[in-house]
């Protein structure tokens, strides 16, 4: 069992919550995931490791209520415990070798993109973060990636904000303006990540993003996370979760993780008529 | 007087067309009076050619006279001297090719059926006896175990009895391995699996689940802060091979591996169980082997109205267990042989809804003796399929190997061992199963396991001499 020791909704949606992983605590890095169970009848998702601390032996994450477990994984409390975590998994992103790196995070993307973001600035790389979110309401982690960036820029979709506009515009004003990113790290929802790729293509930026396909072990033993890279097949969860984006084949990558839709959609139904309640989308 | 009955006392079984909407096991197993019986055909032979048989030295005719007298206790005694896992082994042990073929009764007629006696000792004694749980005399040393599938945990039982201090550590939430994730309930109750863990436990094995050795701490940390002295490798073979063919990568296209954990382990039949699995109509299941035919039966079990193995050599030369292939005909499996899949296709969406497949025939026999498989030119044609598990087999899992310095490795990826000792090309590192072999049996894995607990005693108690 492992012990909720903080937990803090983000925004109606996100919540942040560390977990008593020591081992995992360890040995973690940014890039890599974890895969938890809650509870004995749970399904098992992965989630890319949002921050850890060796001293205190907690790992964090930062999840979205978008599925049954998402949700059921929310109502626990401090003090509460998830029967299982596995991690750390998946091969660190590099981030060495770099001297200045824009990091775009898209929505709950954000909660990933921070820990690179970090471990960047701690390197004394200069380090610009784009954030983008649908709208001022539903911003997570402004203050933290403030602190390790040298310049933050939060887009809104709907301008709300007062920065109206995709991450991606604002990504393009500024390598039009001269900034010369020698690398992208895009995470967020797989067309946010396309739109980043398809411009860095054509700007020459080389570009990472992070995967998070369906996936049952994480060891490499189920091929479920398989997607399609420059033509091969690979698996995220031990040749990833990072991967060139400009090799990735996002059309295959969407309809995969979109597999499960009808079950997901019931499966959040049913939870919510256990519960009696209304389910906030955020 | 022997029983001179040419055939086995039958196994009673459920109904094919019951047991093909259900999950529960396919074989009853025998009740005590058919086991008295069926003990009596054994001839108590003095050189005991189905000892040499078995990969882990079980004392057949002994167990068996004790059957024939009653006394399942004793029975089980001899049976446990040497084997940790009996309830498993009874169940999904090739015996055919092991113990029986070497029977004198198969000479005219059937072999006496020792797996099934195996198994009604096993049963009866977890049904009628409180497992005693006999601790041997700490030895003060320390060995750690990778992988709790059936090489794994017959090294541990024997270490444990012989006194070690034995973790064993496991990547899933679930001890036991392809035990649990990979054999279905119907041939292997989960239960049964169970159990003989509980046992191990209670003789002092401790498991350690969620702990991916090569992730989390890797063997030479074990070995240098951990405290262990000697470590077992037996992580198995749990890298799925795919065809690489066009349409791999759609919606509906599962390895064995995803199709039988989501299943086996994530009970995702099961009512109240959050994984899911997609509703299926019709099922090809590629490849001739025992993973083939158990997620041929799974999907029947699912639901689906057709389901087809598709394999591309003929029924001769398929490596799955005679007693599989039969059940699954016995089921409704549909056979499609001499076929091999060219190409899977998809709707808009990308969900499968067919698999182009080309005829083959026979040709000259290749490297593995099997008559190599050529294809018919323009015999190209597609089955209506809405889901397609591929079964042609696994390789070694890179975790250890790439983590771990200087452990050799083949082509394959398989690990490198002395084969008497199956120390790896590191000192103090013991590997077996499928790790080692690729994809291969249960009880071959036990037998590695248990010639790597004794090498691993020889080892610790000549380095402490």
């Amino acid at each position: 069992m492992y012990k909720i020791v903080e937990k803090r909704r983000l925004n109606p949606s996100v919540t942040w919550m560390t977990i008593e992983a020591p081992l995992i605590a360890r040995k973690a890095k940014a890039g890599q995931f974890i895969i938890l169970r809650v509870d004995e009848t749970g399904e098992r998702i992965p989630l890319t490791v949002a921050g850890y601390d060796p001293d205190k032996g907690t790992v964090t994450i930062i999840f979205q209520k978008v599925g049954k477990t998402t949700m059921h994984l929310d109502e626990l409390e401090v003090g509460d415990s998830i029967l299982d975590f596995v991690g750390p998994l998946g091969r660190p992103t590099e981030l060495e070798g770099y001297q200045k790196v824009a990091v775009v995070g898209g929505g709950v993307g954000c909660a990933i993109a921070y820990p690179q973001a970090k471990a960047l600035h701690k390197m004394g790389v200069k380090v610009d973060v784009i954030a983008g979110f649908r709208n001022k309401d539903i911003l997570i982690l402004e203050e933290e990636m403030g602190e390790v960036a040298d310049h933050l820029y939060v887009m809104t979709d709907d301008g709300s904000n007062g920065n109206k506009g995709f991450v991606t515009v604002k990504l393009q004003e500024l390598i039009d303006a001269g900034e010369n990113y020698d690398l992208v790290i895009a995470i967020g929802p797989l067309p946010m990540m396309r739109a980043v790729c398809n411009l860095t293509k054509e700007a020459g930026i080389k570009t990472i993003i992070s995967m998070n396909p369906i996936m049952i072990d994480g060891t490499g033993m189920c091929g479920g996370c398989r997607i399609k890279v420059g033509g091969e097949t690979k698996f995220a969860c031990v040749d990833g979760p990072d991967f060139d984006g400009h090799q990735v084949d996002f059309e295959d990558a969407m309809r995969r993780l979109a597999i499960y839709k009808p079950q997901e959609k019931q499966a959040v139904e049913d939870h919510i008529c256990k519960l009696g309640g209304i389910v906030n989308n955020g | 007087m022997a029983n001179m009955s040419l055939k086995k006392v039958p196994m009673p079984e459920q109904e094919p067309n019951v047991r093909n909407h259900n999950f529960e096991e396919v074989a009853g197993g025998y009740t005590e009076e058919m086991a008295i019986e069926e003990a009596g055909r054994c001839l108590n032979c003095k050189h005991k050619p189905c000892v040499s048989g078995c990969p882990v030295n079980v004392r057949i005719p002994e167990f068996i006279q004790k059957v024939s007298e009653g006394d399942f206790a004793a029975a089980y005694e001899i049976i446990t001297s040497t084997n940790s896992l009996p309830a498993v082994c009874g169940r999904v042990c090739p015996q055919e090719t092991q113990c029986e073929s070497k029977c004198v009764r198969g000479i005219k007629g059937e072999p006496v059926a020792i797996g099934r006696l195996e198994r009604f000792v096993a049963d009866w004694y977890a049904k009628n006896r409180e497992v005693k749980a006999q601790k041997a005399e700490p030895n003060g040393h320390k060995v750690a175990v990778v992988g709790s599938g059936p090489a794994g945990l017959t090294c541990a039982g024997d270490l444990v009895r012989m006194g070690y201090d034995v973790t064993v550590f496991e990547a899933f939430h679930t001890a036991g391995g392809v035990l649990m994730y990979g054999i279905p309930e119907f041939r292997l109750p989960k239960a049964v699996v169970q159990k003989e863990i509980d046992q191990l436990r209670k003789m002092g094995v401790k498991i350690e689940t969620n702990m991916v050795i090569g992730k989390v701490l890797s063997i030479d940390e074990l070995m240098e802060d951990g405290g262990f002295e000697a470590v077992f490798v037996g992580s198995g073979a749990g890298l799925p091979n795919f065809m690489n063919i066009e349409g791999e990568e759609l919606l509906g296209v599962y390895s064995a591996n995803e199709f039988l954990t989501r299943i086996n382990l994530m009970k995702a039949y099961k009512e109240g169980y959050d994984t899911p699995i997609l509703n299926v109509r019709s099922v090809a299941v590629v490849g001739g082997g025992n993973v083939a035919m158990d997620a041929a039966r799974c999907a029947k079990r699912l639901g689906a109205e057709k389901v087809t193995i598709v394999y591309r050599r003929s029924e001769k030369e398929m490596p799955a267990r005679l007693e599989e292939i039969h059940h699954a005909k016995e089921e409704g499996i549909e056979f499609r042989l001499l076929t091999n899949p060219v190409k899977i296709l998809g709707d808009e969406k990308g969900f499968v809804t067919g698999m182009e497949c080309v005829e083959m025939e026979l040709g000259e026999p290749d490297a593995s003796g099997r008559r190599r498989p050529v294809e018919k030119k323009g015999s190209n044609f597609v089955l209506d399929v809405d889901c397609a598990v591929i079964a042609i087999g696994n390789s070694p899992n890179p975790l250890i190997r790439t983590t771990t310095k200087g452990l050799e490795a083949n082509r394959k990826g398989c690990l490198v061992v002395d084969e008497d000792s199956l120390q790896t090309s590191r000192e103090g590192i013991y590997a077996g199963g499928d790790t080692v072999t690729g994809a291969a049996t249960v009880i071959l894995a036990m037998g590695a396991g248990k010639q790597a607990a004794k090498s691993i005693d020889a080892y610790i108690q000549g380095k402490n001499q």
